[in-house]
């Protein structure tokens, strides 16, 4: 089992982890934060592997990840 | 469940005012990475620059001072001869390391001062909006060439790495990159590297890391990732300029 | 302590901070102080110091701010030219509120100049020099005692204050040889460095930040506020003076450094010769000695400002003296040095009523 947290109050939408998902599962949401940004999030959960390569490109620290 | 990644203890927990997709934000990760993994962030001093990263003494959790414009090796130089212990470092950008504090970066690296430096390169100057820094790649275009850098009349890139590497002093610099995943992972290698060889005592490290300006390239985050890989790796190869013990091992 | 040593200025400028207890000093060469680092690269290992040669003045004051930032003693030299250089640093220092202290060995200028004895630094070091609203405190010596006496004081006053300090020379203090003594000055209460950048490992529970960026206006104007109210303590307690036969002065000779010096010997001339002439010489140049300017203006008479610059000094004794007496001025420029004689040909013509 797998799970990534997006701080999404953080995110500032530069889409970078959205590109190196190996499975494709990082897209950004329809909804704005706080700040106006359109935050990544996680669609289809259960298909991470907990690879780690969004949380590693994240410029932010927005994203942990746990297994 | 056990945490797999999760944001370093040395990064201050708060936002930063680094523009969306700047890979500022993974440098400075990874330096908090690396200053939680060899534990040294009670004992870390770090030289925020004049640049973007102007404000970097905000970001980490260690005693920062901030320098002039080009002056942090010699900050750090004054700084580390009076804490020896102490394990101090540099952040600096190409306008602030190559230009401006272009002979205090080779002076601290010739003397040996046992330092590191973590060199932002992205070939312009994000800060002040825009303009042509030394490491900008002929053909560029920036709001100080706005034809396209023109070597005839503006010079060639200086390419850093190379250049100290030619000194005594340092005892590893290395170039790396940030814009793919396992290009981070090996950035995170030579950042590591250098800051273990401060603490060994081995002398200057200076890591470059080739990096990206999306709101100054006009490109989004992504596409800039892009230019990056095919317009700076040629000209900027990725690779270890000098390594004290690779030498030895010979 | 009680011995007294022949030195050479720029030496026993030197040997009067390792007394002090400065165990740092960054520089660059550049004539007439050129024997100061040397002496410190010398001497500095024998009590376990750094003497680091800079690559530049620009390097070296920036190392300063790093080594005082740290919480070190540390001190720079330099002449004319290269204390342009460090202006950049030196106002970064006074933003950051670092102790420092800091030689200007004074040659003719402006520009590259002349390497023989000025005072054409006079603005430069009390005006400002650096951009910015800051003050440097500083100090002019008139003999090697003096030189010596100054550094143990100035880096008390650094420390004390949180702020650079500079001693302004000329070519001839630093090149003279005198005796000297090298003796603790005044006691003062130094707050311990709590704010300094030795690692968070010594200040568990807080970081510190040396800093002089304040991005908003408000921040950065509270913070001059306070760097204002500091420099108001500083002008109310460390003004100093000396005054020479200035209770019947009807010309009061205001002149500090070598000039003052030489000064001496024309009014002691004129004295026996039965003229009534004084002289005011500031040795703190900032914070300006008005307190000894409102001792004296009431007797004298008229004011002879005299000075190896083109007309530096007379402003402030002009702003001081506000109108009270006429404030005359004489001086040399480009590293030429006034005779007495010279100094006492113009107390007789003031005196006579020609200027």
């Amino acid at each position: 089992m797998a799970k990534v947290n997006f701080i999404e109050e953080r995110c500032k939408g530069c889409e970078l982890c959205t590109a190196v998902c190996p499975v494709k599962i990082v897209v950004m949401a329809d909804r704005i934060n706080r700040r106006g940004f359109r935050p990544a999030m996680v669609v289809d959960m259960q298909k991470c592997i907990a690879c780690a390569a969004c949380a590693r490109i994240c410029p932010d620290a927005v994203i942990e990840v746990e297994k | 469940m056990a945490k797999v990644f999760e944001r370093p203890k040395s990064l201050v927990d708060m936002q930063t005012h680094y523009c969306p997709g700047c890979t500022h934000g993974i440098i400075h990760r990874l330096i908090a990475e690396v200053m939680d993994e060899l534990n040294f962030a009670d004992r870390a001093i770090g030289v925020a620059p004049v640049g973007c990263a102007v404000l970097g003494y905000l970001y980490f959790t260690c005693d920062m001072q901030e320098a002039a414009h080009g002056r942090a090796p010699a900050v750090a130089t004054g700084i580390k001869r009076v804490v020896p212990d102490g394990v101090v470092f540099t952040y600096q950008g190409d306008g602030d390391l190559a230009s401006i504090g272009c002979a205090e970066i080779v002076h601290a690296a010739a003397r040996g001062e046992n330092i590191t430096t973590i060199f932002v390169n992205n070939g312009i100057y994000g800060m002040t909006g825009g303009q042509m820094a030394p490491t900008t790649l002929p053909g560029d275009k920036t709001s100080t060439s706005p034809y396209g850098r023109d070597t005839k009349k503006q010079g060639f890139p200086i390419r850093v790495s190379e250049m100290l590497s030619t000194l005594d002093g340092p005892a590893y610099v290395a170039r790396v990159s940030v814009h793919t995943v396992p290009h981070i992972i090996r950035a995170r290698r030579a950042i590591k590297k250098a800051f273990q060889y401060q603490i060994a005592g081995q002398g200057f490290t200076l890591v470059e890391v080739l990096s990206t300006c999306p709101t100054n390239w006009g490109l989004t985050p992504l596409e800039a990732l892009d230019k990056l890989a095919k317009d700076m790796l040629p000209y900027y190869p990725l690779g270890e300029y000098k390594d004290i013990e690779a030498g030895a091992k010979q | 302590m009680g011995e007294r040593v022949l030195m050479k200025g720029n030496e026993a400028i030197a040997e009067a901070a390792i007394q002090a207890g400065c165990r740092f000093f960054f520089g660059y060469p550049i004539t007439p102080q050129n024997e100061l680092p040397e002496y410190m690269s010398r001497r500095m290992p024998q009590v376990e110091g750094t003497f680091v040669q800079a690559e530049s003045e620009v390097a070296a004051i920036n190392m300063v701010y790093g080594a005082s930032g740290a919480g070190a003693r540390v001190m720079t030299s330099s002449s004319s030219p290269g204390i342009s250089l460090k202006q950049e640093g030196i106002s970064y220092m006074a933003g950051a509120e670092l102790p420092a202290v800091i030689v200007n060995i004074v040659r003719g200028g402006p520009g590259l100049g002349s390497i023989q004895p000025s005072q054409g630094d006079y603005f430069q070091a009390v005006k400002g020099g650096g951009h910015g609203d800051y003050r440097l405190i500083v100090l002019a010596p008139a003999n090697l005692q003096e030189a010596v006496d100054l550094v143990t004081e100035a880096f008390d006053l650094a420390d004390l204050y949180r702020n650079p300090v500079l001693i302004l020379g000329d070519g001839l203090l630093g090149q003279m040889m005198e005796p000297v003594e090298f003796r603790p000055g005044t006691k003062r209460e130094l707050p311990p460095k709590t704010w300094a950048t030795t690692g968070t490992r010594h200040h568990v529970g807080s970081k510190s930040v040396i800093n002089s960026l304040v991005l908003d206006a408000p921040g950065l104007e509270n913070h001059n506020l306070r760097l204002q109210a500091k420099y108001a303590r500083i002008a109310q307690d460390e003004q100093k003076a000396e005054l020479l036969h200035c209770t019947d002065a009807e010309v009061v000779v205001v002149a500090y450094g070598s000039t003052a010096r030489i000064a001496k010997t024309a009014i002691g001339n004129l004295r026996q010769l039965g003229h009534k002439v004084g002289l005011l010489r500031p040795i703190t140049l900032w914070p300006f000695p008005v307190h000894a300017f409102q001792e004296v203006i009431p007797h004298a008479k008229t004011f002879l400002t005299v000075e190896m610059s083109s007309g530096q000094l007379v402003e402030d004794v002009r702003l001081t003296v506000n109108g009270a007496r006429p404030v005359h001025y004489y001086g040399r420029m480009g590293g030429m040095v006034p005779t007495h004689e010279e100094i006492s040909a113009e107390c007789l013509k003031v005196l006579g009523g020609a200027r």
